[in-house]
């Protein structure tokens, strides 16, 4: 079963979908509750995420930090734009490497899918060349654990 | 010759630049001269053309001559960076969304629990 979609859509966007079988409440939960997210939102194997500020508010900050345990580190911040309990998110965020990427605005939808979700996430880059960079970011990440000789490059 | 696929250790050097990957975006729109590359810049027209040419080292675009005018396009290894940039993306984004699903099939247990 393909359960996930990732394609680009127009200069700027780049939608993703994933199917949950469990009901869209639980997987918004596990969206905004930071004890949830630690569990899940880690990247490459070995990486982990030692902080976790998520304020699911209107105007409620988001920081993320990861980290492998070997010196490698990086973190995410943003901000909460919207949020319709176990409907919808729309934040904004950004990549610090360590200067702040271009801002990434996000709009996730959990819909109920029989007796599971389907999530839509939509996320829209300023220009095509900043999604450019962000592709070309998560390609250096998964490469990381075959391509140590990359280390320190970036 | 094996030049027109894609040489890792060459591409990673040259992607190393945000500028380059930038440029790289850019003619993923098609080609493009260099007076047209340089301009979301704040670049003289020789500092992109000294990124073009570890680009086009790299094999990773390649140029037209049209009369005074050297258009450049991506090389079949430009292409399949693009397409590699998705696939890590892909590969990263399902890894998390498999261990979101052990998450919730925790949280189903334990609120099943709850309930006895």
């Amino acid at each position: 079963m393909t359960k996930m979609t990732l394609k680009t859509e127009g200069d700027t966007h780049i939608i993703v979908t994933r199917r949950f079988a469990a009901p869209p409440e639980a997987v918004y939960r596990a969206h905004t509750d930071p004890k949830l997210i630690q569990q899940w939102l880690l990247g490459p194997e070995g990486w982990t995420m030692p902080v976790c500020i998520n304020e699911a508010r209107p105007g409620g900050k988001i920081r993320y930090e990861w980290t492998n345990g070997k010196g490698g580190a990086f973190h995410v911040t943003g901000e909460y734009l919207e949020l319709e309990p176990y409907r919808r998110i729309v934040h904004v965020e950004r990549m610090h490497l360590p200067d702040p990427t271009p801002d990434n605005h996000i709009e996730t939808r959990f819909d109920a899918d029989g007796t599971g979700t389907l999530m839509t996430m939509r996320m829209t880059l300023p220009d095509a060349q900043t999604r450019a960079g962000m592709l070309a970011t998560g390609m250096e990440r998964g490469m990381e654990a075959s391509y140590v000789r990359l280390e320190g490059m970036i | 010759m094996s030049s027109t696929s894609l040489n890792l250790d060459a591409a990673f050097s040259a992607l190393a630049d945000p500028t380059r990957r930038a440029i790289l975006a850019r003619l993923a729109k098609g080609e493009t001269t260099v007076l047209e590359l340089a301009k979301p810049f704040d670049m003289t027209q020789p500092a992109i053309s000294q990124h073009l040419k570890v680009l086009e080292d790299a094999g990773l675009i390649v140029r037209r001559v049209e009369g005074t005018k050297r258009p450049r396009r991506l090389a079949k290894a430009g292409i399949e960076v693009l397409d590699q940039w998705l696939a890590m993306l892909r590969s990263a984004l399902e890894k998390n969304y498999d261990r979101l699903d052990e998450v919730l099939s925790t949280i189903d247990r334990r609120k099943k629990g709850e309930r006895q």
